[in-house]
């Protein structure tokens, strides 16, 4: 293992001061928008050294979210695999189905402080819409969602979500038509408007403090999963394991077991068609170091530079990049990435409702595809910890379809 | 030494010099490189100046322009259709040296087809095509030791953008490290949208002028000769880009396609635009 390259001797440290995890990270915005990422910065050091913020916090995340979700031992699945035992960390139960609220509900409770009263967003599985919407909804704030309108279309149940919740979704036509053009228009939404609006971006990517503060309010996923694995089984976890697409549900699962050095960390990118094909979202398995969104991470393009359209079933991971600190990671070896297609994904969606009553998302499937191939490879005295981040609902309409059936 | 790699900040200087001496405000083009395609481009560009053009912003096209508006969006998207890329835009501006020693041409766009290219290579290739200046958006100070201060140290200008939102505590670190000139992007928001009002521009100009000696280009929502003769009165120059893009947009023919008005509707509007400015102190 490479040795952690901080004074702290920690893979907890980052990122410095002007946003950096190693060579990665960063602040490539637009001029109009540094005075407001400084500002978004400032309040958010604040914000972590008042009690009453993290009272706050706490308070939401326990009666609105509905946290502490379980973590909850998948035994079918685990006997079906005839390896280690598996885990999941339960972020499907959260209110609003996924583990994007526990962001939600900080960045709102951060727009707040900072006396903002407009809201803006960008989704694409519908999920962080969602979410955003909600807590708009609940804390009487106006909110404008941008969404593909690629993804508007596989996601139908989500947008009327957002509808009910009130908020505005506009469709994005640009480009490519998905999560990355949604993120394009918020960003040009708000340097239109700059005095009122607060940007709730849905990951852990972005220009810092982003991918800073949107990981702290994910910990939460990877701090419970500490605390009840080793109730539960009086020990640390052999392997967690999480899907990525920008990446937050599992940097919230991993950070705070980065420093466990002993656990190995596994992040599973969508591979669409697969990798060969070019239609695929794996940033990290196929991509390289470029610049978009305001920071500098592993992305999908050509030799030009040029950003490529990421593939694949599941909307929530169909991006062409991924969180700077993933890149870190991977880049030195805390972490590895795996790739998991389409196909591997569905029967893993499939597999997982029928043994364990769990409809997952496919994002998530992506993740228990990968405990499919780790699980059977390990002894049954080990753990592996997954994080099953959101619920299939939603994703309903596009297995029937793949699956060739009529609804 | 050639015309070809005259140090950028040299041409600039000498253009706003000369703009001084006669009293006036420039006008500051801007068009996207390889739009529609890479030779209609390239006579579209050659036409620049003498349709009154004294200084040439060449948009290099990229996937996810997310400070442009749909205007120089779109005009992206056809460049990038037509097989543009930074090899053919650095072309383009060599070219264009070859019959034109004087007026300076400023590379406008994203980081990352510069980052991916190499920067040190970049700026090599970019000088030797006699590029005289970058205007990089999504490059703000805090990120300097990227491409800003590697720019100025190969002779180029790195110009930088100032907003509404830049204000008395931010200017003093925009302006450092710049050259060449500075573009006042006088609205919030993506290019070609709204305009800001007179006053407004008064009042940024005055607040600029507090902190660098440099020329003030101001750009963003001009779109006719009166409009660009209003910030003439006010900047050292007027930049109008969606606006003479979204002329190339009009002249196409249904399939997209460059048509034989094509040079001449743009070379019109800018002649337009000249004139507005040319006689905007008058």
């Amino acid at each position: 293992m490479t040795s952690a390259p901080t004074a702290l001797n920690s893979y907890r440290a980052l990122p410095d001061p002007d946003g950096h995890f190693g060579n990665f990270g960063g602040r490539f915005v637009a001029e109009t928008l540094m005075p407001l990422i400084l500002e978004l910065e400032q309040a958010y050091k604040d914000a972590k050294k008042d009690p009453a913020f993290q009272k706050e916090l706490d308070y939401y995340l326990k009666h609105y979210v509905g946290r502490a979700n379980p973590l909850y031992f998948a035994e079918r699945l685990t006997e079906h695999l005839g390896g280690a035992k598996i885990y999941f960390k339960r972020e499907d139960l959260n209110h609003t189905g996924a583990h994007k609220i526990n962001n939600c509900i900080g960045q709102i409770l951060l727009a707040k402080r900072m006396g903002k009263t407009r809201i803006i967003a960008e989704t694409g599985a519908g999920q962080h819409g969602v979410a955003t919407a909600t807590v708009c909804a609940r804390f009487g704030l106006p909110c404008t969602v941008y969404m593909g309108s690629k993804d508007i279309e596989r996601q139908s149940p989500n947008v009327f979500r957002m509808r009910l919740l009130g908020a505005e979704v506009k469709p994005v036509k640009s480009g490519s038509c998905s999560l990355k053009d949604a993120m394009n228009e918020a960003l040009r939404d708000w340097v239109t408007n700059v005095e009122d609006t607060f940007y709730i971006i849905g990951t852990a990517a972005g220009p810092h403090p982003y991918p800073e503060l949107v990981r702290d309010f994910q910990c939460v996923i990877g701090n419970e999963a500490k605390e009840q694995i080793l109730e539960q089984e009086g020990r640390l976890p052999d392997q967690i394991i999480a899907a990525v697409g920008g990446g937050s549900n599992a940097i919230g699962l991993f950070h705070p077991f980065l420093d466990d050095k002993d656990i190995e960390v596994v992040g599973v990118e969508a591979a669409g068609h697969g990798i060969h094909t070019g239609k695929h979202a794996a940033s990290l398995s196929a991509g390289k170091p470029g610049v978009l969104h305001g920071n500098r991470t592993y992305l999908l393009m050509d030799d030009d530079g040029q950003i490529k359209e990421a593939d694949s079933i599941s909307a929530g991971l169909d991006y062409p990049g991924i969180g700077p600190e993933h890149s870190w990671l991977k880049d030195i070896g805390r972490a590895r990435y795996e790739p998991i297609g389409d196909k591997e994904a569905l029967e893993a969606f499939k597999l997982c409702s029928e043994l364990e009553g769990i409809i997952p998302a496919l994002e998530c499937s992506h993740a228990i595809a990968q405990v499919m191939k780790e699980a059977p490879k390990m002894g049954k005295d080990k753990i592996i910890l997954m994080c099953l981040s959101g619920r299939g609902d939603k994703d309903i309409f596009t297995v029937a379809e793949a699956l060739g059936v009529e609804l | 030494m050639s015309d070809a790699i005259i140090g950028g900040q040299d041409r600039i200087a000498k253009r706003f010099a000369k703009l001084r001496e006669e009293g006036r405000a420039g006008l500051v083009t801007f068009i996207t490189a390889g739009d529609p395609d890479p030779e209609a481009s390239f006579e579209i560009l050659k036409a620049l100046p003498e349709a009154g053009a004294d200084v040439i912003e060449l948009g290099m096209p990229f996937t996810d322009p997310m400070a442009d508006g749909p205007a120089i969006q779109e005009a992206s998207i056809r460049a990038l259709a037509a097989g543009m890329h930074m090899r053919k835009t650095l072309s383009l501006v060599r070219g264009f040296r070859d019959q034109d020693h004087e007026t300076p041409i400023i590379l406008m766009g994203y980081y990352n087809p510069i980052y991916i290219y190499g920067v040190a290579v970049f700026l090599e290739d970019a000088r030797n095509a006699g590029v005289d200046g970058l205007i990089v958006v999504d490059l703000p100070p805090e990120e300097d030791a990227e491409l800003c201060v590697p720019t100025v140290e190969k002779g180029l200008s790195f110009i930088r953008l100032t907003t509404p939102t830049s204000d008395d505590k931010r200017l003093p670190k925009l302006v450092q490290n710049t050259s060449g000139f500075v573009y006042y992007v006088s609205v919030a928001g993506v290019t070609g949208a709204g305009s800001a009002t007179n006053d407004q521009i008064v009042e940024a100009m005055a607040r600029l002028r507090r902190h660098t000696d440099l020329p003030i280009a101001v750009g963003f929502g001009i779109k006719n000769a009166t409009q660009a003769a209003e910030v003439a009165r006010q900047a050292d120059a007027a930049v109008v880009g969606s606006a003479i893009v979204s002329k190339i947009a009009e002249s196409l023919d249904e399939n997209g396609k460059a048509t034989d008005k094509t040079a001449s509707m743009v070379t019109g509007l800018v002649r337009e635009l000249a004139d507005g400015v040319r006689n905007a102190r008058n």
